[in-house]
């Protein structure tokens, strides 16, 4: 048995865990806090989370996280219900927060991609593109990644359970790059990392491994909820890769039209790199 | 105890000469060291750069290899040369030895209506670094001076510190981003050393530059040096020295960086910089730090950590409500000029030691000398 010591006068926060267009990865790392999970039984009230249990109960909910985008016409009444039923409204990766790899099809023809992959494309709904959780309704943190880090999840249970702000740190990722000793792998291998334009959050794990970041945590500094700091300077890290790496445009805007291409500083910075029409 | 380390003492009233250790007995050095319950850290190929890592024999060093560094690029390349010490440096100097990057100082504990604190203490075997340059040597001078020397020294810095033995290499030759001449640190180490070496294919001059080093020269099989060959190194110092293209002009240094306060230099600089961090981590002297407070979930414990922060990251400048220094402008404008002057007036003495890690690491090259220089001049 696990002792939790919470005051019995604390009231354990009925939570949900919901699902749109996404991979599921997300909902895997709560699962996969091991270590953690009869805490976390302990601490919260899990009202409904398919992914892990058939007992599925309805609203309202004190906290739910939000995982996957926005991509098909029933989404919409979908989300705006759970956003009724909800207190704090979190969103759980890359698709609910930027609207994911699967926004790669804001910039095609999604009625060509049906013609080719179904035999009776009529019968398929879908919108022609994806779209962030704060598209549509109020979202009141953040949790980027793809998938999201597990030690950021917990941290952000534990101080919802203290009733204080959540805080995480939306500075580069060079920064725990650094403390954990990595070399930079842009300086000395000369790969095009996005490490000092993406937000901190993942542990540096590409580096760690020798390879660039490919920024699936985001812009470093960016956040839809919280007053941003400043944009990453998308702009000179580009030049850099172009004039010094000799990246050639088109490579230039698969950088940056990646895992978060949809996010304001990443698309804007992959469009300069468009070919002029 | 003092932290600089001590004179060689009244008993050896003169200083011993110079002497050469041929490269076929350095393992006697390895050896010694060992037998004194040191274990010893050296230049090790690692990453596409070198680190601090084990040394057992001399195969550990990176031989065969050379370091081409430019703004923004570090690359190893090879090189016939048969030198331990070919390489200049790479990303890390002293710091990461004794100024952790990540470490929990304390762990509290709930006990119904109190708590306890258990201090963690940090790991201090002790260590010999082997290939400490002269530039790190003068980066450790100015750690030593804020963690040591003020008020209320710095137990977990003190401690890692007192265990080190720094064994020096001279450097005898530059990378272009150098600028130890300028700022007076380099080439020859100059503080704080136990040994120190200069490089020849055949051979080390070795001297020893306090008692305790004194006591493992004394170990090893040496010749005394004769006085040309103590001259041929002195020249190939001033010669490595002559070779740097970079420079910082101290004399105009605090005043004129405070005048440059609205310099149009600064815009122009912000346009590149990513505010990343990568300057102030690989700085000697950086020493911004942060501390963590990490609470378990049944809130009956919790962690409390220093870590590495950096002038470039937008909590540092955060108050309660507001960031009084919101934009890239604003952090490389508090960062240079805390750095090369402000830092004169706070400790009296640059913060900057003309290693160059900052120019060779920043991913986009920034050059803070050529910052300088351009910030320096009027804009009429």
């Amino acid at each position: 048995m696990v002792e939790t010591h919470i005051s019995p006068n604390r009231k354990q926060p009925r939570v949900a865990v919901v699902k749109f267009a996404s991979c599921d990865g997300c909902q895997l790392s709560i699962l996969n806090l091991e270590d953690d999970l009869l805490a976390l039984g302990a601490a919260i009230d899990i009202a409904y989370f398919p992914e892990a249990s058939s007992n599925m109960q309805e609203g309202p909910y004190d906290i739910a996280f939000v995982e996957g985008s926005i991509t098909c016409p029933e989404d919409l009444p979908r989300i705006l219900e759970l956003r009724q039923q909800t207190t704090t409204l979190i969103t759980i990766g890359a698709c609910a927060t930027s609207g994911g790899i699967q926004a790669l099809r804001n910039w095609s023809d999604i009625a060509a991609f049906k013609q080719m992959v179904y035999p009776n494309p009529e019968y398929i709904q879908s919108l022609s593109t994806s779209t962030p959780i704060s598209e549509h309704v109020t979202v009141n943190f953040e949790l980027w990644g793809c998938p999201i880090d597990k030690q950021q999840l917990l941290r952000v249970i534990t101080d919802l359970l203290q009733e204080v702000k959540p805080r995480i740190p939306i500075h580069s990722v060079c920064l725990d790059c650094k403390r954990q000793g990595h070399v930079c792998v842009l300086v000395a291998k000369g790969l095009p990392c996005l490490g000092p334009v993406t937000r901190t959050g993942c542990g540096a794990i590409c580096p760690s491994m020798g390879r660039d970041c490919y920024g699936c945590f985001g812009p470093a500094e960016h956040d839809s909820v919280h007053p941003p700091g400043v944009p990453p300077n998308t702009t000179s890290l580009a030049n850099q890769f172009h004039q010094h790496l000799q990246l050639i445009p088109v490579e230039m805007v698969r950088r940056f039209r990646g895992i978060n291409g949809s996010v304001q500083s990443f698309s804007k910075e992959s469009h300069a790199w468009e070919p002029k029409k | 105890m003092t932290l600089t380390n001590m004179p060689m003492g009244s008993d050896s009233s003169q200083t011993p000469p110079a002497q050469l250790l041929r490269r076929e007995d350095f393992p006697q050095l390895l050896h010694a060291l060992k037998k004194l319950g040191y274990q010893t850290l050296g230049p090790v190929v690692s990453q596409g750069a070198i680190q601090w890592k084990e040394i057992a024999t001399p195969e550990d060093f990176p031989i065969g290899w050379k370091d081409r560094q430019e703004p923004g690029s570090y690359r190893l390349v090879p090189d016939p040369s048969p030198r331990f010490f070919n390489i200049v440096h790479g990303p890390e100097s002293l710091k990461p030895l004794t100024f952790a990057p990540r470490e929990t100082l304390l762990v509290l504990d709930r006990q119904d209506h109190t708590f306890s604190a258990k201090e963690i203490q940090p790991d201090t075997t002790p260590t010999a670094v082997l290939g400490v340059r002269a530039c790190d040597l003068a980066g450790l001078g100015i750690q030593d001076q804020i963690f040591l020397h003020g008020t209320y020294p710095d137990p977990y810095y003190q401690q890692r510190r007192e265990s080190l033995f720094l064994i020096a290499v001279n450097c005898t030759k530059a990378h272009s981003t150098c600028f130890c001449a300028s700022m007076e640190t380099g080439p020859k180490a100059q503080q704080g050393i136990d040994l120190s070496l200069t490089e020849a294919d055949e051979d080390f001059l070795i001297e020893a530059g306090s008692a305790k080093g004194l006591k493992v020269l004394k170990q090893l099989t040496c010749a005394i040096a004769s006085a040309e060959r103590i001259k041929e190194d002195e020249e190939r110092m001033a010669a490595c020295a002559a070779s740097q293209t970079r420079s910082l002009t101290k004399p105009n240094l605090p005043a004129a960086l405070y005048e440059a306060h609205d310099h149009p230099r600064w815009d122009q600089v912000a346009a590149r910089c990513l505010s990343c961090t990568n300057c102030t981590m690989v700085c000697p002297t950086c020493f911004c730090h942060g501390v963590e407070e990490t609470p378990s979930l049944n809130f009956q414990q919790s962690e409390h950590t220093r870590v590495w922060d950096s002038c470039f990251t937008p909590d540092h400048g955060y108050i309660h409500g507001k960031n009084f220094r919101p934009t890239t402008k604003d952090r490389y404008r508090m960062w240079l000029t805390h750095k090369l002057a402000s830092w004169i007036d706070q400790f009296g003495t640059s913060g900057c030691v003309g290693c160059g890690r900052c120019i060779t690491w920043c991913p986009v090259g920034i050059d803070l000398t050529e910052e300088v220089h351009s910030l320096c001049k009027s804009t009429q």
